[in-house]
């Protein structure tokens, strides 16, 4: 078998496969957005004490 | 893999990326993210667009995981029924054990991501919403008893009481209103779905209301829970979540919905099959436009209420 020749399994699942590549990619849109809002908004900073002003 | 097990798996119907998506219920998707939405647009406390959008799309991606955990465990019903015979699963494309993990995975991450995303209070409510729906109403009560879709139907009315605890982190009266809205819906439109579906339940061995208690008194039991409907949906005009714009379109939908539930109460079986069971699939339709509107008058009132408009 050629090194470039596809498996039929390539052509029969592109669909699925393509599916899925694009639902992992928005997926990490969406942590990354998240993570920059509250990263941005201070969501992680550690409550300040009275004593620290 | 030998050859002999490769070939056997090519002959094997294989579900596509569309059947995947078809598990999640889609249209009851879409009631969901709308009523959802509302909820949370409603709160009187302001969410940033990126957390919101994030919210809504776990609390839509939690609500098609108890979708396609129902039609795994109803996988023997749908196949009998007309109306889901289709589905992936009794169609053959999506195997019950293919079903199973999608919408345990799903239910997982919607959960973890929701509590990430927004608070844990609204990650805990939307747990708790797909465990209603997938155990308390599709694995105990569906089969059980007639009053299935009654206390069933609190499963669909939590959305808006998520989207309202995304925003604020608890629960309030409103959002407890807007749940009793959809709560108090439910019955009146899946029993009128019964009414002309008839066949469908019947064989399925369901024990809807029109199985165990006839036909006439399910009629019955269509106009009392419509009444009570409307009750509920006119007085909510006059809370925080209400004003003049709600009010209008309240009185102008249930005064319909009473004089379709009246007409339903008035006719026998021998009218209802004459024309096809008209009134019944009009009642079921319009249904679908009051609930939406509803939220919709909800929504204007709260959009209205920013600018300082709005409410009473």
């Amino acid at each position: 078998m050629a090194l470039g020749k596809q498996h039929e399994i390539h052509t029969r699942r592109y669909g699925r496969n393509l599916g899925v590549g694009l639902l992992l990619a928005a997926f990490i849109a969406i942590i990354f957005g998240l993570t920059v809002v509250k990263v941005t908004r201070g969501d992680y900073e550690p409550a300040r004490t009275e004593a620290e002003g | 893999m030998s050859d002999a097990s490769l070939n056997n798996t090519i002959l094997e119907p294989e579900a596509s990326f569309g059947d995947f998506y078809a598990l999640l219920k889609p249209r009851v998707m879409t009631l969901v993210v709308f009523t959802a939405l509302v909820g949370l647009l409603a709160a009187p406390v302001a969410v940033h667009p990126m957390i919101a959008f994030a919210s809504i799309l776990f609390i839509a991606v939690g609500g098609g995981a108890s979708g396609a955990l129902n039609m795994w465990w109803d996988a023997d019903i749908d196949a009998v029924m007309k109306r889901t015979q289709k589905r992936p699963i009794p169609s053959g494309q999506v195997t019950e054990g293919e079903a199973l993990a999608f919408g345990v995975a799903l239910s997982g991450l919607s959960v973890v991501m929701l509590g990430l995303a927004s608070n844990w209070f609204a990650a805990g409510l939307l747990g708790f919403t797909i465990f209603f729906y997938v155990v308390i109403y599709t694995m105990w009560l569906k089969r059980w008893t007639p009053q299935n879709i009654v206390i069933g139907g609190a499963a669909g009315a939590f959305p808006p009481m998520i989207g309202w605890a995304v925003a604020t982190g608890g629960i309030s009266i409103e959002s407890v209103l807007m749940f009793c809205l959809t709560f108090m819906w439910t019955p009146p439109h899946f029993w009128a779905l019964a009414l002309f579906m008839r066949k469908d339940y019947d064989n399925a061995g369901v024990p809807m209301l029109t199985v165990t208690h006839g036909r006439r008194s399910t009629r019955i039991h269509i106009f009392v829970y419509t009444l009570l409907l409307a009750i509920l949906a006119v007085g909510t005009s006059f809370t925080s979540i209400g004003g003049p714009v709600y009010l209008a379109v309240a009185v102008v939908l249930n005064v319909l919905f009473l004089k379709g539930a009246w007409d339903i109460f008035r006719r026998d079986e021998d009218a209802s099959e004459a024309d096809n069971f008209k009134a019944e699939r009009g009642f079921f339709k319009l249904s679908l436009l009051y609930l939406f509107l509803h939220f919709s008058a909800i929504l204007v009132e709260a959009i209205l209420q920013r600018f300082g408009l709005g409410g009473w």
